[in-house]
């Protein structure tokens, strides 16, 4: 890591402008950790082919948000207090997820509002830390020609809520998308409408989540794409799920295994090898 | 009027189970999205108006009681009177004193979603006047014995085939063999019908989409004409209005005028805006002889310094609904109160209690789509998620979300624990889950299973990945 002194010349956000690679903590989200590590990697090719270097601080888990969506403030302070201790010596907080990009630079200084310790290193962090393809677009301005990847069919793109609303990400994917070769963009006529995930919502209140994913997949489908492409593996999850579970041949992946040409292996929900047949079919219980 | 919010999940199950309804809900989602699109679009200086907008409420809220004592003062002046109701019965009780003053048979009335708040037609209905609703979509749910399902489009789950079936049904008069398959022959027949209505109303009751402090004037905005015959024929006008309808000057309301309509219809403005200060006076050609205006509180004045404060710039223009992906999924009625969508979301729990309408505030997946669209810049998921932590603090929210929240929240503060547990449960789902890459079944994940399938875990985490490759920490 860095000298903690090095992160007060960006407390104000500032891009990075000196020659040094700076020092990136990779906020992997609970769900990458768990779920699909491999978007992980990607975010750490990608980070390094920007010129940055990039730390996986230990004391990270979750950013809090399904406690602070909850209502429950004390918990969401913890973990919040958690993610600022382990993220203080960086540079900048990377997390492929608007979501939790979003969690953190919008919302953990609200969370100590009263605490005006707190707020100023909440804040702090806050203002240092990006959603990944955000990051490497508007920070650190990454060349096209950095991104050295092939992806041949057309992908389709959803715009997930949080990075949409909270951190204005619309046009960055859709640039570092141009750069991959074989791609061809077919936008979603919805991209901006929600897929029903919404973190606890989706289990919550079922039925209207199933109304919205299942409206969601059939505009994707309707798209013809090859592939569903968006920043955040939850609304990821959700629409794969529903893609699957309808048989639609669609697959599905994280932008950033797309931009990092990893994106050669099964999609999200799909088997480690050899199942396209079976993709076909709505899958019969595992359980 | 009673409410139905702690059936929420069943409401919208029914919501979701009506073809009318989806059918209905589905040229909504569409229309008034593309018209407000547009009509933003044609206005470069749409966002600066809604800015203004926002401060000029603010300021108002700000010195509420002196705007509203300026305006009853204005209002006297010209010859009306100021009727101040600290809940709903006040007002019922106000409207039907008003109405008994003048020996009232028949009452007309414009629309107005404070009638629906305080249960006004069955109150008048049992004091036995005759209750008429003259805006068409509320004429149209007034036969059909329903509430509104949208603030500014109240039959809006109403196809048109329905509305043919339900006025051959009360429409007796007219000859059976009638054509009524055209909206133009359904809205000359209502037009017909409630013409007669509006020459023998008595007393017409209109709502108020500003109070003007400077002049004492209430302002309506509609696209039928109704409310102006409802309240320029009889011989008393009552406008019911609430306390945060009031703005300083005529330029404050003329400036929120321009983002209400286009937030609302997409229109550049209201087909009638119509400003009605005091009864006619000796040398005016029409008007009422007497103007009263209803003030209700009802539970306002308590959001007045609190984290709901801000709900109160409120304009009643529907975009937050238009634009929500659970209204335009289970409707309004599913709501099962007044005020349905984003706006119902902060409004039913502050107006009948969390623990009422404690559904509405978690109904939502923070997409943020209505707080993006408010044209008073209020906002609304802020405000839910306010709600959420009052239940949680209240100890209102379910014993086996709390359980879980308490669990995770105790092994994500552990890290160590934390990547044990992790590393155990994907290292056993992402063997059972390798064949196939995802569960069609899950214990505990019924919720999630039932509707879509659940992708498998790769089997190990990144954490562990990323400590046997020797990854910098």
């Amino acid at each position: 890591m860095t000298d903690p002194s090095s992160s007060f010349s960006h407390a104000d956000g500032a891009p990075d402008t000196s020659d040094a690679a700076p020092t990136v903590g990779l906020f992997v989200t609970c769900l990458v950790d768990l779920f699909r590590p491999r978007i992980g990697f990607a975010a750490v090719k990608l980070l390094e082919a920007a010129g940055c270097r990039v730390v996986a601080p230990r004391a990270q888990t979750c950013c809090g948000q399904p406690a602070y969506n909850s209502g429950d403030n004390g918990h969401s302070r913890r973990i919040a207090a958690q993610v600022i201790d382990a993220f203080e010596g960086v540079d900048y907080l990377v997390a492929p997820s608007g979501s939790c990009a979003g969690m953190i630079r919008a919302h953990y200084p609200e969370l100590f509002e009263d605490d005006p310790a707190m707020h100023l290193r909440a804040s702090a962090l806050a203002s240092r830390s990006y959603e990944l393809v955000s990051f490497l677009t508007d920070v650190r301005d990454m060349p096209l020609a950095a991104i050295e990847a092939r992806f041949d069919g057309a992908v389709t793109y959803h715009d997930s809520c949080s990075g949409l609303r909270e951190l204005e990400i619309k046009q960055q994917p859709r640039r570092l998308l141009s750069a991959v070769e074989g791609v061809r963009l077919s936008e979603l006529p919805s991209a901006e409408i929600c897929c029903g995930f919404g973190g606890a919502f989706c289990v919550k209140y079922p039925d209207v989540s199933n109304k919205m994913v299942e409206e969601k997949a059939a505009d994707i489908v309707a798209t013809g794409a090859d592939a569903l492409l968006a920043g955040d593996l939850g609304c990821l999850m959700n629409m794969a799920g529903k893609l699957k579970r309808q048989g639609a041949p669609t697959r599905v992946y994280h932008v950033a295994e797309v931009l990092a040409g990893m994106a050669d292996g099964p999609g999200i929900g799909e088997a480690d090898i050899g199942e396209a047949e079976e993709d076909a079919a709505p899958a019969p219980a595992d359980t | 009027m009673q409410t139905t919010t702690p059936q929420f999940k069943e409401n919208a199950r029914t919501a979701l189970a009506n073809p009318q309804l989806q059918q209905a809900l589905t040229k909504m989602k569409v229309g008034f999205v593309e018209r407000r699109a547009q009509a933003r679009a044609a206005l470069p200086e749409f966002d600066a108006l809604r800015d203004q907008a926002r401060d000029i409420k603010n300021h108002t809220l700000e010195h509420l009681d002196l705007y509203l004592e300026r305006f009853e003062e204005k209002v006297t002046a010209a010859g009306g009177h100021v009727h101040w109701a600290r809940n709903a019965e006040e007002a019922r009780r106000q409207v039907i004193e008003i109405c008994r003053g003048v020996e009232a048979k028949s009452v007309t009335k414009g629309k107005s979603m404070i009638s629906e708040e305080i249960a006004l037609n069955g109150a008048l209905e049992e004091a036995g006047f005759e209750v008429v609703e003259t805006d068409l979509g509320e004429y149209i749910i007034q036969l059909r014995k329903e509430h509104p399902s949208h603030i500014i489009a109240p039959a809006i789950h109403v196809l048109k085939e329905q509305v043919a079936e339900d006025f051959r049904a009360h429409h007796i008069q007219f000859d059976k063999a009638r054509p009524l398959t055209e909206p133009r022959q359904l809205i000359a027949e209502a037009r017909q019908v409630l013409r007669q209505k509006y020459l023998d109303s008595d007393v017409g009751i209109t709502g108020a989409n500003f109070l003007i402090a400077e002049t004492g004037t209430s302002v309506i905005v509609t696209n039928e004409g109704n409310g102006d015959l409802t309240q320029t024929l009889p011989k008393v006008h009552v406008v019911i209005a609430s306390l945060e309808k009031v703005v300083p000057t005529l330029d404050d309301a003329s400036a929120i005028l321009r983002v209400l309509a286009r937030s609302a219809t997409g229109q550049e403005f209201s087909a009638y805006t119509t400003f009605s200060t005091g009864p006619r006076r000796p040398d005016d050609p029409d008007g009422p002889e007497q103007y009263h205006v209803i003030l209700l509180d009802n539970g306002r004045s308590g959001m007045l310094g609190t984290e709901y404060q801000d709900m109160l710039r409120c304009i009643r223009c529907g975009a937050c609904m238009n634009h929500c992906p659970v209204y335009g999924a289970v409707g309004g009625h599913a709501y099962g109160w007044v005020y349905p969508g984003p706006m119902g979301a902060v409004l039913t729990p502050s107006f009948i209690g969390v623990d009422q309408g404690g559904h509405l505030p978690n109904a939502s997946t923070f997409c943020g789509r209505c707080a993006e669209v408010c044209p008073m810049r209020i906002p609304l998921p802020k405000m839910m998620r306010h709600y959420r932590a009052k239940e949680y603090e209240e100890g209102l929210a379910p014993p086996a979300m709390r359980f879980g929240l308490d669990l995770w929240g105790f092994v994500a503060t552990k890290p160590r624990l934390y990547r044990l547990a992790t590393r155990i449960a994907m290292g056993l789902l992402g063997r059972l889950g390798r064949k196939r890459g995802r569960f069609a079944r899950l214990p505990l994940a019924e919720g999630w299973t039932r509707h879509r399938d659940f992708p498998a875990p790769e089997g190990s985490t990144f954490q562990d990945q990323w400590d046997a490759m020797g990854g910098a920490r």
